[in-house]
């Protein structure tokens, strides 16, 4: 379809402002850009049309099952999105004094007690905006701990090798040396391995639980302990928290400091890569040093206050405000046991769609999962010439979003699923259904997947050619195609 | 796959073309760029700087990986070659014209072989 | 049946035996017992009706001032009623990082529509598809110009304090050292900046229109930068940069903001949108996510996500940025936005701005005690003097249903857009008239 650019026509606009009723003052022209933005010159029902045609291009939760591993695509909640739109909190300006914002104050006090006691931590900030940045915030905490005792030594951080992307380069973001620690047989950190890592400069670890293979580490306790003797601290990272919701608490693990992602486990949604909210929790001791302002409750209600070693802001204001209020509209309704049983109803959507694949596709860590499991793809390359690829690929033309590809990086030809709490047994059904059947096209016709998918408005675009000379806006004086 | 017996090469996969008086220009092996896949970029030092055998000195990019090209020389980057950098598919099309970096002023060098010992090498690897 | 969960009890007994266990405690064998909860210290979930209820009342506990005279980092611009409509289609709404390119055109097409406007916004060659808002954006372009022999950042005192907090936050990180360049008549010092810059300096940043409304030199400014080999890059306020001389104008190497005044609510602070232009020679160094143009297996245009190899979960701990999101659906309302005002309908955004801001400016300091602070041509924010306690005068502002300036050293910070009708800046004047009296 044609870009917004090539609709255009010199021209054609319409009012949206008044005229003026103060008397037209100009800049002088030596302040001015020499010529206009070259923006669209559309008409509104064009214009409706043409995002029209591109939603129509787009694949939501609410067009298909999206099983995008530790991405937890689960249902966004429409009274979420309804409360989020109230004028009473889409009007405020972040700068109001805040006895005219106690509404605000009010949702992220409410949201931070909630989250304390999900997470079992005892202060939380939401500054950071997405997980990453909530991963950035919390090891800060980390480093503004030791440096505040003096103790500058501590330059590595741990992290093991299942570990999404985002913890080593956050631990090389915040001037951290990042240590790598294999996984053991069963894939959870091999102590051995920690044991050896750890010393007078480790100044933490970095760690998801249950991992990215969907294993709850069981000896969870006896990593925390390790790292706490050798003087560091554990960082949570929470994208795996819907497994555990209202089972188990990162703070009674062991962890000093975590992250959540709001758009993952408290079900606000993506919007195509954002925006989302990376809370982050810490123990007392860490607490001094979280990101300016934080919100206390005194007699005459929420006020403002700065910690008193804060590490500054990491964004301005107060993060992203309106996907925090979703969050908390969510854990109004669901309520202790409704969260809980979204984490159960997770774990058990998840074992029953790995069920129904593992006689006929290899799971990498076989046995009981958490939220989410890995398949590897591995023989099937080998006997049939089928990677992961032309599997996620073949789903497209069942409607449905392919799993995560090719991750956790320590599993070859890795399928990663995570079907959600909200997802129908009728749903999954049709999910196992649609990979068994590729997997025994597979086997009959390789050839049909290498090309797949057919029905989609693009296919297998060339990002290579992408990469290698790279188009990266539309170009005005080209030739379009 | 090509091996061509004028140029030595290391265990990391890098080519290596003497050029007489103490300098030699290095890239990735057709071996290399078979394993690598479609290379889309190429990271290339300043001139200038200096290489250290067995370290990094540049690194290549495919649409999913990062590689880092290995440096068999210890030397200064006198050259580096923007041809390649402006079109990284050279890389894939004719790896042993596709030189990446050129090194002068050698001091040292790891320990290279021969072009009939790297074929063993990497019938071995593969 | 719990709240969201389609399977029924008995389905999930049912599954649970298909899964080869009996309870579901049975799936959490790996957790020690010792670490299982009794529950969750919170009340029981409410029913649809009761969370409207509530969150409904807790909205009311603010105000919403008929009358916003405040900006300082969010802006009060009006929203038409197409961007509201068009950022609520559920497909944009709920769908994740555009990974699977043959599902997601939607998504990509309008990321390469959104970054060929921030583009000519900036002048700049190459934008990435948006950041998490314009502090870290500053961060993340600040962090774009260091290299091993140069790493000390400069920043005008001029910056809005957010993201000069944010700078220094993201230079802590990276063990680096922040440098603030001192102000003259409200601008930087075009001379102090001449003689702080040394060969350690990796760039020096200025906003434009700076925290108190001022335009800065920038051109000049951008000038002496470049001379001594550092980096120059442009905060920039959106609208003003629809008729200000641009930041490629000024030669600014990396452009960034807070792209909030186009079409996001005020709402308490986020969620905003960052955005980053640069030129093509530091385009492999911009962070986040930035799409492509290329051509499918027919042949056809297609839109992907490209340059992935920068990123962390390729390059992991040599990644230069952590992020690996965008904030799309707010990139998403500023393209919108941008469409449905086009060059003319945005002009005259900016132009409003301008014109009404003078016109407050004017009135407000003919009143006794209220005079302008600075003497320099500004946007749409500018300082006036306040004869006491700005607090005091606060308060009695907001008692007429008026949002007023913000009370900043020395005086009160205003901001005056399209919004404020005569009407609206007329109320304010005999208001703070009285206010004093």
């Amino acid at each position: 379809m044609k870009l917004s650019f090539e609709k255009s026509k010199n021209g054609r606009s319409f009012p949206v402002l008044p005229s003026l009723d103060v008397p037209k003052k100009d800049l002088p022209g030596s302040l001015l850009r020499k010529s206009a933005p070259r923006l669209p010159q559309m008409a509104q029902p064009d214009i409706s049309r043409h995002y029209t045609e591109l939603a129509k291009r787009t694949h939501g939760v609410n067009d298909g099952f999206y099983p995008l591993g530790s991405c937890t695509m689960k249902y966004n909640p429409k009274l979420n999105d309804e409360m989020a739109a109230l004028p009473g909190f889409t009007g405020v300006h972040p700068l109001q004094a805040p006895e005219t914002a106690q509404g605000c104050l009010e949702v992220l006090f409410m949201a931070e007690r909630l989250l304390c006691e999900i997470t079992g931590m005892d202060a939380m900030t939401f500054q950071p905006a997405a997980g990453a940045h909530g991963e950035f915030t919390g090891v800060l905490l980390i480093k503004a701990w030791h440096d505040s005792r003096r103790d500058s030594n501590r330059v590595k951080i741990i992290v093991p090798d299942s570990a999404h992307g985002t913890n080593p380069a956050t631990a090389s973001m915040t001037g951290y040396e990042v240590i790598n620690v294999p996984s053991d047989q069963e894939g959870g950190v091999d102590l051995a391995e920690l044991r050896r890592a750890v010393g007078d400069d480790t100044a933490g670890l970095m760690l998801t639980n249950p991992n990215t293979l969907g294993i709850f580490d069981k000896n969870i306790l006896e990593i925390t302990r390790i790292v706490h003797e050798a003087g560091g601290l554990n960082y949570y990272d929470g994208a795996n928290l819907n497994a555990i919701m209202g089972v188990a608490r990162p703070g009674d693990m062991g962890f000093d400091v975590v992250h959540l992602n709001l758009h993952k486990t408290f079900s606000t949604p993506h919007g195509g890569g954002g925006p989302g909210s990376g809370a982050v929790g810490c123990k007392s001791q860490l607490e001094p040093f979280l990101p300016k302002p934080r919100v206390v409750r005194g007699k005459d209600g929420f006020s403002f206050a700065t910690p008193e070693r804060s590490i500054g802001n990491v964004k301005a204001f107060y993060g992203n405000f309106l996907v925090t209020l979703r969050a908390l509209v969510y854990m109004l309704t669901l309520g202790a046991n409704g969260l809980r049983d979204a984490a159960l109803n997770a774990v058990l959507n998840a074992n029953y769609m790995m069920k129904g694949l593992s006689d006929i596709y290899d799971v990498a860590y076989p046995g009981i999962c958490m939220h989410e499991f890995v398949l590897t793809l591995e023989n099937l390359k080998k006997e049939c010439g089928v990677s992961a690829m032309d599997v996620a690929k073949s789903m497209l033309d069942y409607g449905m979003h392919p799993p995560t590809m090719y991750f956790p990086l320590i599993v070859k030809e890795a399928l990663m699923i995570e079907p959600t709490e909200t997802e129908s047994r009728e749903t999954l059904d049709e999910a196992i259904a649609v990979l068994r059947e590729i997997r025994a096209q597979a086997r009959i016709a390789p050839d049909s997947l290498h090309s797949a998918p057919r029905h989609t408005v693009v296919r297998r675009p060339d990002e290579v050619g992408a990469a290698r000379h790279p188009v990266l806006k539309y170009n005005f004086d080209g030739v379009g195609d | 796959m090509n091996f061509p017996s004028e140029l030595s090469y290391s265990k990391t996969h890098e080519w290596v073309q003497d050029l007489g008086g103490r300098t030699a220009r290095i890239g990735i092996t057709d071996y290399a760029q078979h394993e690598l896949g479609d290379l889309v970029f190429v990271n290339l030092p300043e001139i200038g700087d200096e290489a250290a055998k067995g370290e990094r000195i540049a690194d290549v990019e495919s649409v999913k990986a990062v590689s880092d090209l290995v440096s068999p020389l210890t030397g200064v980057v006198k050259a580096v070659n923007k041809e390649v950098a402006d079109n990284p598919e050279l890389m894939n099309s004719d790896p042993y014209g596709a030189w990446l970096v050129e090194i002068g002023d050698i001091s040292d060098h790891e320990e290279l072989l021969g072009a009939e010992d790297y074929e063993t090498f990497c019938e071995e690897e593969g | 049946m719990a709240y969201y969960v389609p399977s029924t009890e008995t389905e999930q007994k049912e599954m649970l035996a298909s899964a080869g266990v009996k309870t579901f405690d049975d799936l959490f064998a790996a957790v020690p017992d010792s670490l299982k909860i009794k529950g969750l210290d919170m009340p029981e979930g409410l029913s649809e009706f009761e969370v409207r209820g509530r969150v409904e009342a807790i909205s009311r506990e603010n105000v919403v001032f008929k009358s916003i005279f405040r900006g300082a980092g969010a802006y009060n611009h009006y929203i038409p009623a197409l961007v509201k409509q068009i950022v609520s289609k559920e497909e944009f709404v709920t769908a994740y990082t555009p990974y699977q390119a043959e599902i997601s055109q939607g998504v990509l097409q309008s990321i390469f529509e959104f970054q060929t406007m921030m583009c000519e916004l900036t002048g700049l060659d190459v934008s990435n598809a948006s950041v998490y808002d314009g502090a870290s954006a500053a961060a993340e372009a600040v962090g774009m110009c260091r290299d091993r022999k140069r790493s000390v950042v400069f920043v005008s005192e001029s910056t809005n304090p957010a993201v000069i907090s944010a700078i220094k936050t993201y230079c802590y990180a990276a063990n680096s050292e922040v440098k603030t360049v001192p102000l003259k008549n409200g601008v930087t010092d075009a001379d102090a900046l001449a003689s702080m810059l040394n060969e350690s300096a990796a760039c020096f940043y200025v906003q434009q229109p700076n925290f108190y409304g001022l335009i800065e030199d920038a051109a000049s400014l951008g000038e002496i930068a470049r001379s001594r080999g550092a980096k120059f890059v442009m905060g920039v306020n959106p609208v003003a940069a629809a008729i200000l001389k641009t930041p490629a104008e000024c030669g600014a190497d990396i452009a960034c903001g807070e792209a909030q005044p186009f079409g996001m609510p005020l709402a308490f602070g986020g969620p905003y949108l960052g955005f980053m232009t640069a030129t093509s020679e530091m385009s492999r160094k911009l962070p986040g996510r930035i799409v492509g143009q290329t051509k499918d297996l027919d042949g056809k245009r297609a839109f992907v996500l490209t340059l992935q190899a920068r990123e962390q979960h390729i390059r992991r701990e040599k990644a230069s940025s952590n992020i690996c999101s965008n904030q799309a659906l707010c990139a998403l309302t500023a393209s919108v936005y941008l469409t449905v005002m086009g060059p003319d309908g945005l002009r005259s955004v900016a132009e409003q701005c301008v014109s009404r801001a003078r016109y407050a400016a004017e009135r407000i300091s003919a009143i006794k005690g209220f005079e302008l602070l600075y003497s320099g041509e500004f946007f749409h924010e500018f300082v006036t003097a306040c004869p006491q306690d700005a607090s005091v005068i606060e308060k009695r502002l907001a008692g007429r249903d008026i949002l007023g300036g913000l009370p900043v050293d020395g005086g009160i910070l205003w901001c005056v857009t399209e919004m404020n009708t005569r009407e609206q800046i007329d109320g304010l004047v005999s208001a703070l008239k009285e206010a004093v009296r």
